[in-house]
């Protein structure tokens, strides 16, 4: 167990330096939603009058950036595979677990830290959420962050190219976003896209993001969406360390 | 320290079955720098990866540094060393960090200190700061035999190390691969291709084709027992009569006579030599000149395959 701690840790270390060494391309990478925020979050002043749109609009935002930030994870491990780096570390006693764990970590600590950045640009812009509620997101942001980052891997490994690996993943997230209902709440949506839309995840993690910025925790909206945030977590990681532990990964 | 029996894998391809490796038995002491050799697709680079725990065997069996490769896979790792044919840096991460990652995660003490060892014996020292996407080919590839040894492994499998090296370094490696054998005991089983390389530095070699072991043996014996040495004699006169007094000599094997030149196949060559010119002597056949000629790692796989390794390759 101590050896899959340390593992993680070096394993998180070594993908953070990078990050670290370059933190414009923190900010580059939660360039997207920042631009959503800023060039298309005033045109829903109208749609729900005042400043309630932010609370609705960032939590959207905020998924999105996981759903697209941690789904590209997997083209970093498909890089690693090209150039050997993971048949090298795999011939060490690394866990394997580690391998897998570390990277994810990294991804979720980078992820965090661009999601403090939107809510403060959402701040800025005239978001007025109650700390609470903000936590409350944040720990569905990195729950997602964790879940996304390890089905990204999953499918890198089991694609091992960039052709391969990145059509799917647009053929993959951009219905997911679409659906979850991050730039506009579904409950606008017509009947059947309505019912479409509770057949993915995202909607349900939407919802509770955008009732716990609206100060509201003890909602169905909000369980609901911390047992689909739970349930996704397990199985994506259960999908990962199994393919870790991969004899031929 | 290896010891495999039957390994064999096959990989499903879009066009059927490859059989990259069809039943492999080694037998590998400890102490030996032991050379795989063979051409292109041969099934060298799966062998290893097998037996580094990196690909599961489709059939067989292997004990590795003292540990079963099916039963104990984590067991093989903390014992070897791999260095991979196409390396296995990140481009963008610096030599250093690289080296302190990989001495980490084997738990290497004195970390530094070894480390600093390693880039001095390899000729890395004062690129710690460098991201391996600027080093040189030959600089790339000594990083990656660094990363390999990094851990005193007591079985390194090296996976044609010298390709990309220039003749010094290449022999600056060699000779840093017979300090493992001989100061630290360590054994080594590296692949290549280069015939010189496999002479110079193994001390037994295992030839493969087509995913199985042809031959086996020390190149002295490979040499020996597969074509013998060849003697040339020119003669003035009388070939014909000193092919037949050297064809009943008992170390010879073959001898073929063409204008006013005789070839023999010998057994031992060198040490016959002077029994042939006895006999020669005896028949009263006057020598113009005399030639020895070993034959080559090629002829051997020559004789093996009924192909040239250089063709093969
Ligand atoms: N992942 C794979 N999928 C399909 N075929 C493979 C795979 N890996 C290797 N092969 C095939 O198996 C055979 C043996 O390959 P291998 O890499 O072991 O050869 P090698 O002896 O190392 O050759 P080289 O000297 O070129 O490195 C080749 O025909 C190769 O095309
Ligand atoms: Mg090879």
């Amino acid at each position: 167990m101590s050896q899959i701690v340390r593992d993680t840790y070096l394993i998180f270390m070594r993908h953070l330096r990078p990050t670290l060494r370059n933190k414009v391309a923190l900010v580059f990478g939660a360039l997207q939603p920042l631009l959503y925020l800023l060039l298309f979050g005033p045109l829903l002043k109208d749609v729900f009058g005042g400043g309630g749109s932010w609370q609705v609009f960032v939590p959207g935002i905020l998924i999105q950036l996981v759903l697209f930030g941690a789904g590209f994870a997997g083209f970093g491990l498909i890089a690693d595979l090209r150039s050997g780096v993971v048949e090298r570390l795999r011939v060490t006693p690394v866990s394997r677990v580690a391998l897998l764990l570390g990277r994810v970590l990294r991804d979720t600590v980078v992820l965090a830290a661009q999601a403090l950045l939107l809510v403060a640009a959402g701040v800025a812009l005239g978001l007025r959420a109650p700390v609470g509620g903000v936590v409350v997101g944040l720990a569905f942001v990195v729950t997602l962050a964790v879940s996304i980052a390890s089905l990204s891997y999953v499918l890198a490994m089991m694609t091992r190219t960039e052709d391969a690996f990145a059509p799917l993943l647009s053929t993959v997230t951009l219905p997911l976003m679409l659906l979850g209902g991050i730039l506009l709440p579904m409950s606008m949506a017509p009947g059947w896209l309505d019912v479409l839309s509770r057949f993915t995840p995202f909607r349900y993690l939407v919802d509770a993001t955008r009732e716990a910025f609206q100060g509201h925790y003890a909602t169905a909206a909000v369980g609901q969406g911390a047992a689909v945030a739970l349930v996704l977590l397990v199985v994506s990681v259960t999908l990962g360390v199994r393919r870790f532990r991969r004899e031929n990964a | 320290m290896i010891q495999a029996r039957g390994l064999a894998r096959t990989f499903p391809t879009k066009h059927g079955e490859v059989a990259a490796v069809r039943g492999v038995d080694l037998d590998v002491a400890p102490g030996e720098i032991v050379g795989f050799l063979g051409p292109n697709g041969a099934g060298k680079t799966t062998t290893l990866r097998m037996l580094t725990t990196l690909l599961a065997p489709t059939a067989g069996t292997a004990t590795v540094a003292g540990h079963d490769l099916r039963a104990d896979p984590a067991g093989v790792r903390r014992r070897i060393g791999y260095v991979a044919q196409t390396g296995g840096t990140d481009p963008a991460t610096p030599v250093g960090e690289e080296l302190e990652l990989q001495a980490r995660l084997y738990g290497v003490p004195g970390r530094a200190e070894r480390i600093a060892k390693l880039c001095a014996r390899l000729e890395l020292d004062g690129l710690a700061a460098r991201p391996s996407a600027a080093l040189s080919g030959g600089q790339r590839r000594r990083l990656d035999i660094a990363l390999g040894l990094v851990h005193r492994p007591p079985l390194v499998f090296l996976d044609e190390p010298t390709t990309g090296l220039d003749p010094q370094s290449r022999g600056n490696l060699w000779e840093h691969i017979r300090r493992l054998r001989d100061e630290d005991g360590t054994t080594v089983f590296l692949t290549t291709h280069y015939l010189d390389e496999a002479d110079a530095l193994c001390d037994r070699l295992l030839i493969i084709d087509r995913g199985r072991i042809v031959a086996e043996g020390t190149p002295d014996e490979l040499k020996r027992r597969v074509s013998g040495d060849v003697v040339t004699l020119e003669l003035g006169a009388g070939a014909e009569r000193a092919r037949a007094a050297l064809e009943a000599h008992p170390a010879v094997r073959e001898a073929t006579a063409d204008g006013g030149t005789v070839r023999l196949t010998v057994d031992n060559g060198d040490r016959e030599l002077m029994g042939l010119v006895r006999a020669l002597d005896a028949a009263g056949v006057e020598l113009t000149s005399l030639r020895l000629a070993r034959p080559t790692l090629d002829d051997v796989f020559l004789t093996v395959t009924g192909r040239s390794l250089r063709e093969a390759a």
